[in-house]
């Protein structure tokens, strides 16, 4: 196991490699996630006071 | 099939049904390409493990170049037909696109110092890819900066189609001049020159990106569809008339 983590003598050039790649691209991805699940609510929200709107008298 | 999509409604339904499909070839090229990758793939006979850099590495390379290809298209469709969404697609590629761009940059880079013995040069192929990671954040920045929409759409249509020039320089650099980056290896008239054993974990990986940049361009043109529905609805509420007591009529 620690051979695999030592990856012969490289592991600061791959581990860093390969952590900056997910990091980078997982935050990316967590961002989007919610940033459209906020506004997909608010989006909804809105529809949801309109209709209360239009039916109200 | 371009006009088909410029309706949001149908983008939505479509995007609806894409995204998690996106999300299920990502997780499952990972789960198969990380282990492949970083253990069960022999080390390279030069490089050593140093080699293991090259299923991130190249996979952020092809994706930086193909995902600023489709800025181009879809700022050319913008530009030519107006549709109303292919400005939020190539707004929503652009992000991941100067990650992608950036990570090929830093890889290499770590890649480039055992490898070559030097962090950095300024050779073809190094200087062309800083120059897409420039124009993406160029490119960004018009969006950012602009107050007026309009104009910064129209200004970043030509960015978009302008910038595309760096791509082909980016991929055919090491052909037409000399340079430490070595010659193209997977895209290859003749087929690709790496042994299986070190290409299916390399492909699976190109895949997992693509899958990725998929998923997050449908997310940021669905936050884009739904910021614009929210901007137009407080517009209306804005604009109705004022009652005497000071609230909007009908609210």
């Amino acid at each position: 196991m620690a051979e695999f983590f030592y990856m012969g003598g490289y592991a600061f050039h791959v581990w860093t490699c390969w952590g900056l790649s997910f990091v980078l691209l997982g935050g990316l991805a967590i961002t989007r996630r919610r940033k459209l699940r906020h506004i997909a609510e608010l989006a909804r929200n809105m529809d949801v006071e309109a209709k209360a709107e239009s039916t109200s008298p | 099939m371009l006009s088909y999509f410029s309706n949001p409604a149908r983008f939505e339904a479509f995007a609806r049904w894409a995204s998690p499909i996106s999300l299920f070839v990502l997780l499952a090229c990972l789960a198969v390409a990380v282990p492949m990758g970083l253990y069960f793939s022999p080390e390279d006979y030069q490089q050593g493990h140093t080699v293991r850099i090259m299923y991130v590495h190249v996979p952020a390379a092809i994706m930086s170049e193909l995902a600023f290809g489709f800025i181009a298209v879809m700022s050319l469709t913008a530009f030519v037909w107006r549709h109303s969404l292919a400005d939020s697609c190539a707004r929503a590629a652009a992000g991941p696109g100067a990650i992608f761009a950036g990570l090929t940059l830093l890889t290499g880079s770590i890649w480039g110092h055992p490898t070559w013995g030097t962090w950095w040069v300024w050779d073809a192929r190094l200087t062309s890819m800083l120059i897409l990671f420039l124009t993406y954040i160029g490119y960004i920045a018009v969006w950012q900066m602009g107050t007026d929409e309009t104009k910064s759409a129209r200004l970043a249509r030509i960015v978009g189609m302008v910038g595309f020039i760096n791509v082909p320089i980016v991929k055919f650099s090491v052909d037409w001049w000399n340079s430490l980056h070595q010659d193209a290896s997977i895209l290859r008239a003749d087929g690709p020159t790496i042994h299986a054993s070190m290409l299916w974990p390399l492909g699976l990986m190109a895949l997992a990106y693509m899958a990725l940049f998929a998923w997050l361009v449908l997310s940021g043109v669905r936050t884009s569809i739904y910021e614009k529905q929210i901007a137009r609805r407080s517009e209306r509420t804005a604009s109705r008339p004022i009652a005497t007591d000071g609230t909007a009529e009908g609210a």
